[in-house]
Order: C-alpha cells, then structure tokens, then sequence
C-alpha cells in the first residue's frame, strides 16, 4: 500500500520529465542541443507564479476546465499498476473507469474552450472530441484484450506479476495491443503524427488551440493534465511491452523509471521521423489501432 | 501582339511619347486579345493628367517574345472592367481606382487593394477622404450564407512571426469553400517615396520593398536605372550579380523546403534546411557583408569584387553545401508520411492558373513555363540557356518540387559562374537618367517575375515608379488553391506559395 502510494507520487512528479526526454530526443536527433531536461518544469513553475486573463465571456465552466481536466487525470493514476506493482485502486471493472477519467478530462478541456466562445476554441474542441470518439474505443478495445488475455477485469490483475506468464502464451495478441496502445498514447498525448506539439500554426492545432485562453495556473494546470495523461499512457504501455520479463527482475520503482524512459524515447523517435497526418486522416490512424485491439481479440478468443 | 504597341526589350528606354495612347475601346481591345492569347500583363499603373483625367499604361509580355509592349489611354471616366474575362488584371483594375480614382466598371468585386491613401487629392470611388480613417482589413468580406457555414478570421496579428494579413475563412466543418485574403498593413508608401528619384536613398529604399528579395529587387532597379541612363554593366559586375540573384534564390528555396516540412511536424528536413539556408545566406554576406545581399547591386554595376581565391572558395562551399541539401531534399521527397501530406493538397490547375495570371515558382507548378530568364534574358542569363523548372500537378507537392529544381540549377549556375568569372572592374559610371522615357526592368527573382517601370520627367527625375512584386499576382493563387480544402491544410498552402506581404502592400 505504501508502496503503491509512493509509486503515485513518483509518476506524479516524473510526468513533465517524460515531455521533457521527448524533447531532448527530438533535439538530438535533429542535431540541437535543445532545452534542459527539466525545462517543463520550469514552465509550470513560471505559470503558476502568474496571474491569471480571463476573458469577458467566460464562466466558471471556463476556470473549471484545468481543474476538473487536472483532477481526473491525477485520480486516473491511482487506477494505473505502476512498474508491475499492484495499483492503489483496484477492483473488477477498473479499466472502464480509467477510460472514462481520460475522457472526463477531455470534456472538461473541451467544454472550457467551447466556453471561450472563440471560433477557433471551437474548432479545436470540435477536433479534439471527434478524434475522442475513434481514441477512446481504440483505448477500450486494447485494455479488454488485456483484460482477456490475463483473465482478470481489473487492471493490477492484467498489469500486475501475472503479465509475465501471460506474455508466452498470449504473446502476439499481446504484441498487437500494445501497438495499438500505444498508438492510442500518441493521440492521447497530442503527439505527432496526430497532433503538433510544436507548431505555432493556430489553423493546424488540435490540444494547443483550444487552451489558447488559458494563462498563468489555469496554463499551468492544463500543461501538467497533458504530462500526466502522456506519463499514464506511457506506464501502461511500458508496463506491456516490458512486462514479458520475469517478474522481480527489477523492484517496480526501477522499472517504472526504465519503463517511462524507454517509452519516452520511442514517442521522441516517432516524432523526429514522421511528419504529422492530415487531420482527416487521423481517425484512420485511430481506427487502425481499434483494429489491431480487434485482430488481437480474435486470437484470444479462437 | 498586335503592331498598335510600343516595343521595348527589359531594361531598354523607350522615349514616352513613343508610346501610343489608345482610345479606351482599342486600349481594353488590345489588352484583352493579347491576355486571351496566353500573353501576360506585367505592370498597369497611372499618372494624373490635367482636368482630373488618368494617363493608364499597361506592360504586357510573351513568352516567345523576347520584348515588352507598351500600350496606354487617357481615362477621363470609369473604364469597361476586364477583369471578368481576364481574372489577371483585376487586382490591377481595384489598384488603379483606389489610386488614381480610375473606376472599373461592372468589378465582380471591387474594393480597395490596400487602404492607402490616394495619390490624388478628393473623395475616392469609396467615397474615402483624406486623411483615412482606420488602417487595412476594412469590410466587406466575401460572406457565404447557410446554417452550418460559419466564418473564421486569422490575422493580422498572427501567433508566429510573420507578416500581418487578414484571413477570412468561409468554411462548412473543417472544409474551406472560400477564402479570402485581406492585405495592405504592410503599406509603406514605397512608390511615392521612389518619386522625385534617383537621389542617394533610393537603392537602400527598393531593397527593403521585400526584405526577402533584396537582390532581386536592387537588380530590377538597377538594370531600370542603367536603361534610363543609356549604359550596361560590365560583364563582371552582371556575372556577380547573377551569383547574387542565384544565391538569394537558393537561400529562399532552401528555407521553404525547410519551412514546409516544419509545418507538417517533418522534423529531419525542417531542421537540416534550416542550417543549410544559413550556408547561402553566409555566402552572399562574403559578397558583400550583408546576408540578405543588401549594399551590392547598385546602378552600374556592384560595389564589391571577389578574388579569384575568394570565388574558388565560395564555389567549393556552395557545392558542399548543395550536395547537403540534395540528400535532405531526397529524404523529404520520398518518406511516405510527407507525401501523404503534400501530394493533392491545395491544387491550382493549370487553366485557372494561366487564368489568375501566375508567376514563378507558383505559376510554374501548374504548368506555366514562364521564367523573365528564360523569356527576357540580360546577360549572363542569355549564355546560360535556362529551360523553366515545370509540374502540371499545381499542389503543394509541386511547388516543392519546383523549389527543389530550381535551386538545383541555381546551385550549378552559381558554382559554374564564380570558377569563371569574366576579368575587368565591377561598375561603370552612370550618367543622370535622361528626360521624358519609359524603362520596364523585368528580373526573375526566386518568387517570380519583378518588374520596374519607371517613367521619367523632362528634367530627368523619377515621374512614376512601379513596382510589381510578383506576390501581386500570385496571392489570388493561395486564395483559389484553398477552395474545397481543409482549413488545417491552410498554413501549409500559404508556406508552398511563400508570398511577400509586404511586397504586395509596398
């Protein structure tokens, strides 16, 4: 239990050095030195030493957006089992509700942008929830292949010390779950090929556009949702992929560490290699994901 | 053409009163046949005459031809528009009203170009008095009705550093069905400022009419200037100048490969074009101490040399550099996510873009196979024998591509030029300009064709000062390549077609 809680604060804490190890991996690979590693933490500390803009239409749907968006992806941490370790949370069902707070923080952004009444918050909430609707499936599908694969409807039973006997046996489905999570991952985490961290083309955003009137704590919270989203995602597939190695080969902390890294660098990798989709070609990609979860289900169940 | 025209090759003066003045029916006449026929209008501009009337010349250009004609008309009232039947000119057409009041009657939409003061005193055809109230981007908009339709509106503060324009953006969900571009914050005044010239600010003036096109803009300006005065360059002082040209051409297109595969999150090109664009914008600061080749073109000739080990040297390094380039091009061109993204994007077919009159590269990638080097050569160009880099496809693909072909011919050009640049000094004196002519200056720079034309006064001084950039033509092209698209696609057509603001806006 301790440990566990431990755990939690640990993911909580390393979740802007992920954004951080993508960045410096892209700057490598581009031959640039790039920002220091701990530079998104630097950025929330300068957010939140501001002030607050609010613009005259807005609401408290408006202010609400970071905090709610902030909370649920905070609590969805508690459901994810980190490094092997069993979850602080857990019980039959569990993975539904990690979907679900990963996707109340969607709407809570969404709505916040909506709120703006700013057509361009518009455009980018309208995007952001239509590539929900392919993400969140994609999501779901791959978790109940887990779910199948491992016998077990709760998370630490999928994720936990099990997984390494679940990786001979069900191996390719396995394998095909975790691409398509972490596909899913990318979305999730407004990375590229599906969304432009980077770009300061308002017309091409998808996340970024529609926290455009966020400033100072609201920004900050905003930043720290997205990192922690990318770092859970990023847990859960390291976890995956890494799981085929016998179990209490590294205490949980080491493997989570190693785990975010690893996965960390492959997003870093992804995005200095390809550039992004058009936008209409993103539910596709998504899609895609959804079919590799259904083509791994398919091996379970035949 | 038709014999009822002034001939005059680029670069050479003509006396003014050479130039014949049409009636209004034989100006419109002649200048709508020869658009018909695949001609292209270079410039349109006017000067005030007595009793409130408008002296309107117009320089048009073939292709096999290797000279300008000049036709104009006195207009003491509104003129029949062109412009439904040669969309070319219509920007020509709302820019001749707002400065001199020349009224295009029956415009399909007639508004002002770019909210600058008239160059005569009285209410304008808007009714607009001076002093003008508020700056550019004033409605009307082109507006499309419907339930779902909805409007979005970028600029002219935008969240890069870029130009100000204004963007208005019909769209129904995410899908463009019109889009229209709103300029004219840029405006400086350059053509009044150039008037009363050549005094000593005037070739610092015309190289900040595009900041970008510093070169090519001296260059037009100067060859302009020697044709007035009745002197050429020397062959050294050209070939430099073409070396400077070339090298400003391969800066620009390097950099726009690089620009348009950082708008669409490529990262490997993006940054290796980025470094390599410095690699040319270094090599004309060896020239002359300035990067973007600013203080080297003057009339007469350049104002700096190079050794011969100097040249050996900036050959060698522009060669290193091209094969760099070559590699990251080929690396761009071939990943199947970039063409994923490029190819059939933003596409200006063929017809429409011959209609919309393009030029350069922009005109080039849908079929256009104009190039002021290729068709109005001055030396070196008339040794060189350049066949124009053409697509048919008109996407952001091809304009790429163009890019890429040009700046491969640049890059041989200009290693070839400086390992065999031609000995003796690199000016002449220039004598004033002489009184009462009319010189049309057409460069190819590496956005397409500028023109000068400048018309003397009897004592000599600048009477009128055109300046077309080809960014004038070629915005309507960015306008019609967004109809159908999708609105995210938007940034990465502006980035393929690369145009000057403040070269439209002068």
């Amino acid at each position: 239990m301790i440990f566990a809680a431990l755990r939690v604060l640990g993911l909580l804490a390393a979740a802007p050095l992920v954004g951080g190890v993508v960045t410096r991996v892209k700057s490598r690979l581009a031959g640039r030195t790039g920002p220091p590693l701990l530079q998104p933490y630097l950025d929330l500390r300068r957010l939140l030493s501001k002030g607050a803009v609010l613009g005259h239409p807005t609401t408290w749907v408006f202010r609400a957006g970071p905090i709610v968006s902030l909370a649920a992806a905070a609590a969805a941490t508690l459901l994810v089992p980190l490094g092997g370790g069993p979850a602080l949370v857990a019980f039959p069902g569990d993975f539904l509700l990690l979907a679900g707070l990963l996707g109340l923080g969607r709407f809570a952004t969404a709505l916040a942008a909506l709120d703006t009444g700013s057509s361009f918050e518009g455009m980018g909430a309208a995007r952001e929830i239509a590539f929900g609707a392919f993400a969140e499936p994609a999501l779901l599908l791959g978790l109940v292949v887990l779910a199948r694969a491992a016998g077990s409807a709760s998370l630490s039973g999928v994720l936990g010390p099990g997984l390494a006997a679940s990786w001979p046996i069900a191996g390719p489905a396995l394998l095909l779950a975790t691409l398509a999570l972490f596909a899913v991952a990318l979305a999730e985490g407004s990375r590229l090929p599906v969304d432009d961290p980077e770009t300061h083309l308002e017309l091409t955003m998808i996340h970024e556009v529609m926290v455009l009137d966020h400033s100072g704590p609201d920004l900050a919270f905003v930043g720290a949702a997205a990192h922690l989203r990318l770092a859970i995602l990023g847990a859960l597939v390291s976890r995956l992929a890494l799981g085929a190695a016998p179990p209490g080969l590294l205490p949980s902390p080491v493997a989570l560490g190693a785990g975010l890294l690893a996965f960390a660098v492959a997003v870093g990798v992804v995005e200095s290699t390809t550039a992004r989709l058009r936008l209409t070609r993103v539910p596709q990609f998504l899609v895609a994901a959804s079919v590799l979860s259904v083509l791994a289900l398919v091996l379970l169940l035949r | 053409m038709p014999g009822r025209l002034q001939r005059a090759r680029s670069g050479e003066a003509v006396a003014e009163a050479a130039v014949p003045v049409l009636s209004a029916a034989d100006y419109q006449g002649i200048l709508a046949d020869t658009l018909a026929a695949g001609h292209r209008l270079l410039a349109c501009w006017g000067e005030p005459r007595p009793e409130g009337r408008v002296l309107v010349t117009a320089a048009i250009a073939g292709d096999r031809d290797p000279t300008v004609g000049l036709l104009s008309t006195l207009a003491g009232g509104p003129l029949p528009s062109l412009a439904g039947e040669c969309p070319a000119v219509h920007l020509f057409e709302r820019e001749l009203a707002e400065q001199l009041g020349v009224v295009p009657a029956g415009h399909p939409w007639f508004k002002p170009v770019r909210f600058e003061p008239p160059l005569r005193p009285g209410p304008d055809p808007w009714g607009r008095t001076l002093p003008l109230a508020g700056v550019a981007g004033v409605p009307p908009f082109f507006a499309v009705e419907g339930e779902e339709v909805h409007e979005v509106a970028v600029g002219p503060v935008h969240a890069g550093v870029i130009e100000p324009g204004h963007f208005r953006f019909q769209c129904h969900g995410e899908s463009v069905l019109h889009l229209e571009i709103s300029l004219g914050y840029q405006h400086r005044g350059v053509e009044r400022l150039l008037a009363g010239g050549p005094t000593a600010r005037t070739v610092a003036l015309v190289e900040s009419i595009a900041g970008d096109t510093a070169v090519g803009h001296a260059l037009a300006h100067a060859r302009a200037v020697e044709g007035l005065a009745g002197v050429e360059a020397p062959p050294r002082a050209a070939a430099l100048r073409a070396v400077a040209l070339e090298l400003e051409r391969l800066a620009s297109h390097v950099g726009g490969l690089g620009g348009l595969a950082a708008d669409i999150g490529f990262q490997p090109t993006a940054s290796a074009c980025g470094a390599l664009r410095a690699e040319f914008l270094n090599a004309l600061a060896e020239l002359c101490g300035n990067r973007f080749g600013r203080g080297l073109v003057i009339p007469g000739g350049v104002r700096f040399d190079l050794s011969a080990g100097e040249a050996a040297a900036l050959a060698a390094r522009i060669d290193r550099a091209w094969a760099q380039v070559e590699g990251t091009a080929r690396v761009f061109f071939r990943a199947a996510s970039v063409r994923n993204r490029i190819d059939g994007i933003g596409v200006v077919a063929p017809r429409l873009a011959r209609r919309l009159g393009l030029v350069g590269p922009s005109g080039r990638a849908s079929g256009i196979a104009t190039d002021a080097r290729a068709s109005h050569p001055f030396p070196p160009y008339d040794a060189a024998r350049l066949t124009p880099a053409v697509q048919e496809a008109g996407d952001v693909a091809a304009r790429a591509r163009i890019r890429r072909d040009e700046a491969a011919w640049s890059a041989a050009f200009v290693a070839a030029a400086l390992r065999a640049l031609p000995p003796g000094p690199v000016a002449v004196a220039v004598p004033p300009p002489r009184g009462d002519r009319l010189v049309i200056s057409l460069v190819e720079g590496w956005r397409g064709e500028i023109c000068h034309a400048i018309r003397t006064g009897a004592d000599g001084r600048f009477a009128r000062y055109k300046v077309v950039d080809p960014s004038f033509h070629d915005w309507m092209g960015l306008q019609v390549a967004l109809r159908g698209q999708q609105i995210s696609d938007f940034p990465l057509c502006n980035k393929s077609f690369d145009l000057s603001y403040a070269g439209h806006d002068l």
